[in-house]
């Protein structure tokens, strides 16, 4: 099973998530700089959190033209899997791997906490590791992560169940307080319509280690071993 | 997508970039906000958006018209949540 980081100029979590990958789970990952493209030996492409090309112009708008994210495209279009983390979130949307947009959060705010998410399905790659229902806490820190579409997107990903992660209280309840953002129906994570593109604000990699005091997101990169082991059997 | 033939003309663009009206702006609304502050409190509907210029070599008008919208479809404006208006100027012999 091999991971592949992409790392653009202004990312600044490729190697959070390449320590996990390679340190915590012993995993052989290969950082993808942005002018490169050949992701022939890579199963599972990170696009990591950051300000990649100092998310002028639009967070992640410049980012979808880097020759390392068309052949992330293309990787997708094989059906294998994608994940992008924040930044890498938006980079996903600019380029309609996933749909909707994420624009500036409701309160003007860069929201830098550390907040509870229900995990609403668990019968997806990216999830099968937690329970249904299962409240956990992930780092979130951005100024842009106010989710966005139109009404007939979000019906869509609503009825398909692409809505893996979502914004709660303690009790589990997405409500407007438990709305860090804006984001509609309090989206913090999607999937696209076959499930192997995976996007979300919150930073699984920065909760995967235990000396930093919660590792409520191994059990994402966790779970991708096992689906990336199923893949390949 | 360069034109380099003699008829080549040079067009300057000046583009609008705004957000569609069912985005929320909460920078308008802060803008606003500060506005009223200063005594402005009949000032409504603050939108902020982004406006560029540009210059392109094109054959003529209508080709520059052309590229500009691709140019703002692909890259300045995200469909999503933006629209975009362009004006192209006179255009000066190149």
């Amino acid at each position: 099973m091999k991971f592949g980081v992409i790392v653009f100029p202004g990312a600044n979590c490729d190697r959070d998530a390449a320590y996990v990958l390679r340190d915590l789970l012993g995993q052989p990952t290969k950082m993808i700089w942005h002018e490169d493209s050949d992701l022939s030996d890579v199963d599972t492409v990170i696009v990591p959190g950051g300000f990649s090309y100092g998310d002028y112009l639009r967070c992640g708008a410049i980012a979808q033209f880097s020759p390392a994210m068309q052949a992330t495209a293309a990787h997708a279009k094989q059906g294998k899997l994608v994940m992008g983390i924040c930044n890498g979130f938006q980079v996903l949307t600019e380029m309609g791997l996933l749909p909707g947009a994420l624009v500036r959060n409701r309160d003007l705010h860069f929201v830098c906490d550390r907040l509870p998410l229900k995990v609403e399905r668990t019968d997806s790659p990216w999830t099968q590791n937690y329970t249904p229902g299962q409240i956990i806490t992930l780092p979130v820190a951005h100024g842009e992560g106010c989710y966005y579409a139109e009404p007939d997107t979000i019906k869509a990903l609503e009825d398909n169940d692409q809505v893996l992660f979502r914004y709660c209280d303690a009790k589990g309840q997405s409500n407007e307080a438990a709305n860090p953002n804006g984001s509609i129906n309090n989206i913090a994570g999607i999937c696209n319509r076959a499930g192997n593109v995976l996007g979300l604000m919150p930073h699984p990699e920065r909760a995967a280690d235990a000396a930093l005091g919660n590792t409520d997101g191994l059990a994402l990169f966790e779970g991708l071993l096992k689906a990336v082991a199923v893949a390949a059997a | 997508m360069t034109s380099s033939s003699a008829q080549a003309h040079l067009y300057q663009a000046k583009i609008y970039v705004t957000l569609r009206p069912s985005v929320l702006d909460p920078a308008g609304t802060a803008v606003r906000s500060g506005l009223a502050h200063m005594g402005y409190d009949n000032v409504s509907k603050v939108r902020i958006g982004k406006y560029i210029e540009l210059e392109l070599t094109a054959e003529n008008e209508a080709s520059a018209q052309t590229q500009l919208d691709k140019i703002c479809d692909q890259l300045l404006a995200n469909p999503v949540i933006e629209n975009y208006r362009i004006e192209v100027l006179e255009a000066i012999a190149a």
